[in-house]
């Protein structure tokens, strides 16, 4: 029988190789994958990580993908070192493109200039985070007054975000002149998000993400505040005998990431989509707790791990365009890369064992 | 029992001997080469610093950890003890720290999940013959819920030696008892040994150690150090042999006058305390016995500040803070030390520095803003480190990696860097070992020089007598009267802590 046994001291660099490892028994099982599918396997993990990002619209591309998960994901790992599992980054994030969306459209005429303009474009904004801001604090409430497992209800907050933005499309936002297709009117240029350089679609949403990782580092590496998330985390009697507020920090760690994920679906209202769809989030709220573990919480690991994620959902693409196969593909690897990076961590911890057999005694 | 011919071969030959056993987890070698002998009817001490490598050999014998090295012979026999069920078989009980009794069963239905083999009358005459014969008397009907930690202990070893045990092992077992219960245990193990049972004592307490035991076995650093006859060995000795030098003496205490009054506490019904009045003055000790779960994490909480309400007054130089959150209180000069050294005390998984933050984030030079400048933070936790000659790596090291003793020298010295007027500290010398127990009185003591008071809340009586000017006991979360050290013997202890005491 093999068991698991803990190991004395755990390899430090073991802690950077795992994703690492992570990503090549990713790539070896996704070649085992298309075989068994009767594909070629080297074209078509070709198509899926090389084709999409050989010329720079395709790097733009990828730019523009992982925005939603860099914001997203700096706002999570807020949550998840001080151990609070908030799975609702989805929900904020729609909430934040459906309050976005429809602030925005309440401005929508394309002879928009000046300051109009500009409270057009903050309104939007600011109705996104606002958006954010309201779920994520949903959460905190139920945790904070009722002691709900914020999971449960970051979860199902997801589906009530997403079926509220059903009912706008279907209804009260519901273009009159969009022969009833569940879509709002399209949003006036003036109040769309410049981008970074002509022809390509990465706006400067990308810019503010990256400062809101760096920031979000900081206030988690550098600062009291994220030590004290950090304390809350690892124990939380010890966070008591500290003297920190743990309500307060609940508050504050669940309110940022509802704010940035707000954001981030601001920045998809605002920016690529530039109205309301049903089908604003390809999953980023979910894929960023998966940038989060593979970056390890850290800026600059989550930055590599927003490109590595936004990667396959281009790549996703890509196949269902030149090989016929479902775009679900790129669910299957980021599952697959989660479930190698959990368990090489767990091999980092913890070696197996083999148990040797009972030897009976004689009485 | 046996014949007398049978009774001989049996003193002849050990009842067990452990050869050259060697265990190590990664690159540390928790026993190296470690030899025991114990011989039947014989009450063997096993000693040794935290981290001496008793618990691993220990769980060694009890087949929960396997040897890399070295035989295990029973009885003169070779054997391998693969599980603890395996150890069961041979004859080998173990009682643990911690009790393994199912809380909402009664006694009788523990021990049949125990001795499933054994019919219920079956089970019942052997239960009160054996407490009959050794005096550990325990009902059988109670629920084990409502018994208190000496009775629960008393089950356990029953249901251990109901098994036909002919090897107790006990660890630590009289560290949750009152001084009455302890020595009614010692008398029982003493009975059990005379009728045969060998029994492996591992204590930290050497006082008892040396009324009990036969012979005892030291450890130190994982290495066999020696095994020595108690009559003809010395306290001093014995120490010597655990920490490998000798002990400097309790410091000389100066009498400090009696300073003012520093704080005055009065707190209502909070968790398991009921009811506790006392006031401590400026240069004192006071200490607080009784035994776990009578109130003491409580009382400890209502001064940190963890606890708090208006049904609790709490007057310190004369400003009423009942309600005053933790950091305002430990601005003021309050600190404490909880039981819970891990997770509570300090976090295992963060570095020493970061530990050192724990209690030290409301002011000083490596606060600035909202930043934390860890540079400074590292070079204070140093400073701990070496006033106390602590021996880990640096402040980078996590704290998990500190043994119990090394790990509360540090938490004690965390504290005092504070220069705290009031240091409330609950069992700060708890499984600690002998070096890191007279170094952390030494703290106390000096902090007490220095004007502070100190409220010690402890199990240890022989702790308790040594350091404190006043003592006073919680019993069912009812506080004694606090008085002078003269007025109080260890008999008006016991009685306090087990509530025969005086109104």
């Amino acid at each position: 029988m093999i068991r698991l046994e803990k190991r004395a001291q755990p390899a430090r660099s073991m802690l950077l190789l795992a994703p690492l490892t992570a990503l090549l028994l990713t790539l070896v099982t996704g070649v085992a994958l298309f075989a068994a599918l009767g594909q070629p396997p080297l074209p078509v993990l070709k198509a899926f990580f090389i084709d999409p990002v050989r010329d720079a619209y395709g790097l733009s591309e990828l730019l523009l993908k992982a925005t939603p998960l860099l914001l997203c994901a700096a706002g999570l790992s807020l949550c998840f070192r001080a151990r609070i599992w908030n799975i609702g980054a989805e929900g904020q994030f729609l909430l934040g493109c459906l309050c976005s969306g429809a602030a925005a459209l309440a401005f929508n005429d394309a002879n928009l200039q000046g300051l109009a303009r500009l409270a057009g474009v903050a309104a939007g904004l600011g109705a996104g985070m606002a958006g954010g801001l309201l779920w994520a604090g949903l959460v905190a409430l139920l945790r904070h007054r009722f002691n709900c497992s914020e999971i449960l209800t970051s979860i199902m907050l997801n589906y009530v975000a997403l079926h509220l933005l059903m009912w706008a499309v279907h209804g009260p936002l519901k273009d009159p002149e969009g022969f009833n297709f569940p879509e709002s009117a399209l949003l006036a240029n003036p109040l769309l998000l410049p981008a970074i350089a002509d022809g390509y679609r990465t706006h400067v949403g990308f810019i503010a993400a990256l400062a809101l990782l760096a920031a979000f580092g900081l206030v988690g590496g550098r600062t009291l505040v994220g030590f004290q998330l950090r304390v809350m985390g690892e124990s939380a009697s010890a966070a008591r005998y500290a003297g920190f507020s743990q309500g307060g920090l609940l508050w504050l760690a669940l309110l940022g990431c509802g704010a940035a994920a707000g954001l981030a679906g601001a920045f998809e209202v605002l920016g690529p989509v530039g109205q309301l769809t049903p089908h604003l989030s390809s999953g980023y709220g979910f894929a960023a707790i998966i940038v989060v573990f593979l970056g390890r919480g850290h800026p600059l690991g989550m930055l590599l791990a927003a490109l590595l994620q936004a990667l396959t959902f281009i790549g996703g693409e890509n196949l269902q365009i030149e090989f016929g196969l479902p775009k679900s593909i790129a669910q299957i690897f980021q599952g697959l890369l989660l479930f190698y990076l959990l368990a090489a961590d767990a091999l980092i911890h913890y070696r197996p064992a083999l148990h040797k057999p009972v030897v009976r005694i004689a009485a | 029992m046996a014949s007398a011919e049978a009774r001989q071969r049996a003193s002849v030959q050990p009842r067990l001997v452990l050869e050259r056993i060697s265990k190590r987890f990664g690159n540390k070698r928790a026993n190296d080469r470690i030899s025991l002998e114990v011989r039947p009817g014989e009450i063997h001490a096993l000693l040794g610093e935290n981290g001496a490598g008793k618990s691993t050999l220990m769980k060694v014998l009890y087949g929960v950890h396997a040897p890399d090295g070295g035989r295990i012979l029973w009885q003169g026999r070779e054997v391998s003890i693969p599980g603890p069920g395996a150890a069961r078989q041979l004859g080998i009980g173990m009682v643990f720290q911690h009790f393994c009794l199912i809380e909402r069963l009664n006694v009788q239905d523990n021990l049949r999940l125990a001795l499933p083999e054994l019919t219920e009358g079956e089970i019942q005459r052997r239960f009160e013959r054996l407490g009959e014969r050794l005096q550990l008397k325990a009902s059988l009907r109670a629920r084990v819920s409502g018994l208190s930690a000496g009775e629960r202990q008393r089950v356990e070893i029953l249901r251990c030696l109901m098994a036909d045990v002919a090897l107790l092992i006990l660890d630590e077992p009289t560290s949750v008892l009152t001084p009455p219960e302890a020595t009614a245990l010692m008398r029982g193990l003493k009975r059990l040994a005379q009728d045969g049972c060998s029994i492996l004592f591992i204590s930290h307490k050497l006082a008892e150690v040396e009324r009990l035991c036969d012979r005892a076995t030291v450890l130190r650093g994982g290495k066999w150090v020696g095994t020595v006859p108690l009559a003809e060995t010395s306290r001093a000795e014995l120490v010597a042999m655990m920490i490998g030098k000798t002990l400097a003496s309790l410091p000389a205490r100066p009498r400090a006058p009696a300073g003012e009054t520093l704080l005055e506490a009065r707190f209502g019904k909070c968790g398991r305390l009921k009811r506790a009045e006392f006031s401590l003055s400026g240069g004192e000790i006071v200490g607080i016995g009784g035994v776990a779960g009578s109130g003491e994490q409580e009382l400890l909480q209502l001064i940190s500040g963890e606890r708090r309400g208006a049904a609790h007054r709490l007057v310190f130089f004369g400003q009423e803070i009942g309600a005053a959150p933790v950091q305002r209180r430990r601005a003021l000069g309050i600190r404490s030390l909880p039981l819970d050294r891990i997770g509570q005390g300090a976090v295992p998984s963060l570095s020493l520095a970061e530990n050192f933050l724990l209690t030290h984030h409301g002011w000083g030079a490596w606060i600035d803003g909202p930043w934390v400048n860890w540079a400074e933070v590292g070079a204070r936790a140093e400073q701990a480190l070496a006033g106390y000659d602590i021996q880990a790596a640096s402040s980078a090291t996590p704290a998990g990696e500190l043994s119990g003793g090394n790990l509360q020298r540090f938490l004690v010295a965390r504290e005092l860097l504070g220069e705290p007027r009031l240091l409330a500290c609950h069992n700060p010398t708890w499984g600690v070992d002998p070096a890191a127990k007279s170094r952390i009185h030494e703290g106390l003591l000096n902090a007490c020089a220095a004007g502070a008071a100190v409220l010690l809340l402890s199990e240890d009586i022989d702790e308790l007598f040594s350091l404190c000017d006043r003592l006073g006991a919680l019993c069912n979360g009812h506080l004694s009267p606090v008085l002078p050290k003269a007025e109080v013997t260890p008999e008006i202890m016991g009685h306090w802590m087990t509530g025969h005491g005086d109104p």
